[in-house]
């Protein structure tokens, strides 16, 4: 893209601040759209650089327990496509800075559909998307008219992603590439930190990208050991967990559930600044 | 290809035996929509069956397996007593209806069912791509059966993921799982069903992805899946066309199948699909009835499309693009997709697919039993319906074949239930 976006000022930023992105996950509408939404509004100040923000489905195939439990509350009280639209636009009229990017599954744009769907979202603030199940075999679909409205497309790159496949998955991308740590679902197994920092370096001699590295990333040490060697970290199930943790016996939120998102975002953010980044010299 | 997913209707196409593309589409339908750490697979199992399949070693094999596993072929049987019944059934509406009705006996198979026929395939090729360890979904049971008992046979370790509400009704074959080694898991997220099953096979898959074969029950799924399971199972119809012609020298009229992901169907259907003269039924389940929300699983027949466990293809879904879970009697119809092939030969209208209800099956159930002595099993008691209504519309000279996809034995206990008997 020769816009710049959002995504690109913001990785630029950190870059130049030597240090790597903190981007954090919440799933749309979790445990309920106001809460949901005073959640957003904290997450800039309380350290999260990029926010990526879970369009719920029914059917969340490459999600652990902690995300799949995330999905069926926000759906349980009431979560829709147009909400989680509306959430960002209310975010948006507050913050004109910070990225967000919508990640999920195919169906629920499919049927929107697609094309309205990009729309909406290209006007709600969204900056980019990431969608699990749709692969650059499919790029005309989604990703190419996305990127025709200056929505960046940001790919999942895995261990399983090898150097004849990786162009393939590079081609269409823009924003960031999202490293996938494991071969897994999100929030289960633990990323072995130098074989990471060796993935992350591949891809980058592939692409001028940032590269983030998600999908069981759960503690502040973890996310400094990753950070050092990676232009972002990306936290989900740990903070989808702090929700969790935080309701109610009757499943609805308390006083606590935003304060205690917001303060583990905090120490995860203040692990970031401490470590020294390695970015990616090649962008 | 359409790009937008609203394409009208393929019409008319030189030959419906074509599909798939080279990207895994039947017009709009099918592809290959899954996380990008199973792609690399799911291209390395495209190049691994091309190769098989033309590979006369390998079709050697499955022949061989077929005849003496599998006890294939299975018969073409006349069922003289329900073709009775029928024509006195369009006597007494003052009509002289009523096809002549053949049960195609896949209930004879070993393990009970048409599973095996996809099972023997894919576990010959699960061992020539060298992967050491297999998992499936299965709703009824009865393709984890035949994936559990080929697994034995070969001495590979073997998970299946069944949903707990499956697990509850289908008792006989998850002991018959264990029996055969396997493991089985009890999926309790969502409504405990054939989609949550799926969903944690899929699940397990990305986690294990370098040593794990994948055997998916249905023609459905990521390419090359549904054709994959279409060509194993087509030895149904490819039997059929040879048996029929030696009973009555000439091709059915007729063909009905049950649909859940409709494997048998495809099996049976896909042989005829260019004898135009061939009329084709494909029977989903109708639950409670289509006008019950969320209590039916009829995917095209009351669903709209969408895209799920990589393909598009008719789903249940609400207007927000959610799954429904739907309802039906019968746990291996009780998914809420279907086959991308059976929904592109509803859209370009070769085959005819419509819904029996729960009730309809059960009385076609017990109507077979009676009759015929064969204890169906409650998924083509739903073909088994339609053949009842439609059967009486026709001319008594009607060559109609019926897939008799499996046996009635797993289904005993939850049709006692429904029948308010004690066993």
């Amino acid at each position: 893209m020769t816009v710049e976006t959002r995504i690109d000022r913001r990785f630029a930023a950190l870059k130049r601040d030597g240090r790597a992105a903190l981007v954090t996950f919440v799933t749309a509408g979790d445990p309920d759209y106001e809460t949901c939404a005073r959640l957003l509004a904290g997450l800039p100040a309380a350290g999260a650089d990029v926010i990526e923000l879970g369009m719920p489905f029914s059917d969340p195939m490459a999600d652990g327990p902690t995300i799949q439990a995330s999905s069926q509350r926000a759906l349980a009280a009431g979560q829709t496509m147009r909400k989680t639209l509306a959430l960002v636009a209310g975010f948006r009229k507050q913050d004109r800075d910070t990225p967000i990017v919508l990640m999920g599954y195919y169906n629920p744009i499919y049927v929107y559909p697609a094309e309205a769907f990009l729309d909406d979202a290209k006007a709600a603030g969204v900056d980019g998307l990431i969608v699990v199940d749709v692969p650059p075999e499919a790029d005309d679909e989604l990703c190419l008219p996305a990127a025709g409205r200056g929505l960046s497309f940001i790919r999942l790159a895995t261990p399983t992603t090898d150097s004849r496949r990786l162009p393939a998955v590079l081609a269409n991308s823009s924003g960031f590439v999202y490293y996938v740590s494991i071969t897994g679902i999100t929030g289960t197994a633990t990323p072995d930190v130098e074989a990471v920092h060796a993935q992350v370096d591949r891809i980058r001699r592939a692409t001028t990208l940032p590269v983030a590295v998600g999908f069981g990333v759960r503690t502040p040490e973890q996310a400094e050991a990753i950070a050092r060697g990676a232009d972002g970290v990306v936290v989900g199930s740990a903070l989808v967990e702090a929700i969790r943790r935080t309701l109610g016996p009757d499943g609805s939120a308390t006083g606590q559930t935003v304060p205690a998102v917001l303060e583990l975002v905090k120490s995860l953010g203040s692990g970031l600044r401490t470590a020294p980044g390695r970015p990616n010299m090649a962008g | 290809m359409a790009t937008d997913g609203r394409a009208a209707p393929v019409s008319g196409p030189n030959s419906y035996r074509m599909g798939p593309d080279e990207r895994g589409y039947f017009g709009l339908f099918g592809g290959r929509f899954v996380a990008e750490t199973l792609m690399p697979l799911i291209l390395d199992l495209e190049q691994a069956y091309a190769a098989a399949r033309s590979d006369p070693e390998f079709q050697a094999e499955l022949s061989s397996l077929n005849t003496h596993y599998a006890g294939r072929p299975s018969p073409l049987y006349f069922a003289e007593r329900l073709t009775e019944h029928l024509q006195q059934a369009s006597a007494s509406a003052g009509k002289r209806g009523g096809a002549k009705v053949y049960f195609k006996r896949d209930e004879l198979n070993h393990t009970g069912s048409h599973k095996i026929n996809n099972c023997i395939g894919q576990i010959l090729l699960a061992r020539r791509m060298r992967k050491t360890r297999i998992i499936a979904e299965t709703g009824a049971g009865q393709h984890g059966v035949a994936v559990a008992t080929v697994c034995a046979r070969y001495g590979l370790p073997c998970e299946i993921f069944m949903g707990a509400t499956d697990v509850e009704r289908q008792k006989p074959n998850v002991f018959r799982m264990k029996l055969l080694g396997a493991k089985v898991n009890a999926v309790t997220a969502g409504a405990g069903t054939l989609k949550d099953a799926m969903n944690e096979a899929l699940r397990d898959w990305v986690t294990n992805v370098r040593d794990t074969y994948y055997i998916i029950g249905t023609a459905a799924g990521p390419h090359p899946y549904p054709a994959m399971v279409r060509d194993f199972q087509s030895v149904i119809g490819k039997e059929v066309r040879d048996q029929m012609m030696e009973a009555e020298g000439r091709l059915p009229d007729t063909l009905v199948a049950c649909i859940g992901g409709g494997s048998n169907a495809i099996g049976l259907f896909h042989p005829f699909l260019d004898d135009k003269a061939v009329k084709i039924h494909g029977v989903e389940a109708g639950g409670h009835g289509l006008d019950v929300p969320n209590g039916h699983c009829a995917s095209m027949t009351g669903g709209k499309p969408g895209v799920l466990h990589g393909n598009r293809t008719y789903l249940l879904q609400d207007d927000d693009g959610q799954i429904l879970e739907g309802h039906s009697i019968s746990a291996g119809l009780d998914y809420p997709g279907v086959g991308p092939e059976h929904s592109w030969l509803k859209d370009t209208g070769r085959v005819t697919y419509v819904a029996v209800t729960d009730k309809e099956a059960l009385e076609a159930f017990q109507l077979c039993t009676r009759l015929e002595g064969i204890i169906p099993a409650l998924e083509p008691s739903h073909a088994l319906a339609h053949v009842c209504k439609l059967a009486p519309t026709l001319p008594q000279n009607d060559l109609l074949v019926m897939n008799m996809c499996g046996r009635g034995d797993k289904d005993i206990f939850s049709v006692a239930e429904h029948l308010g008997m004690k066993m």
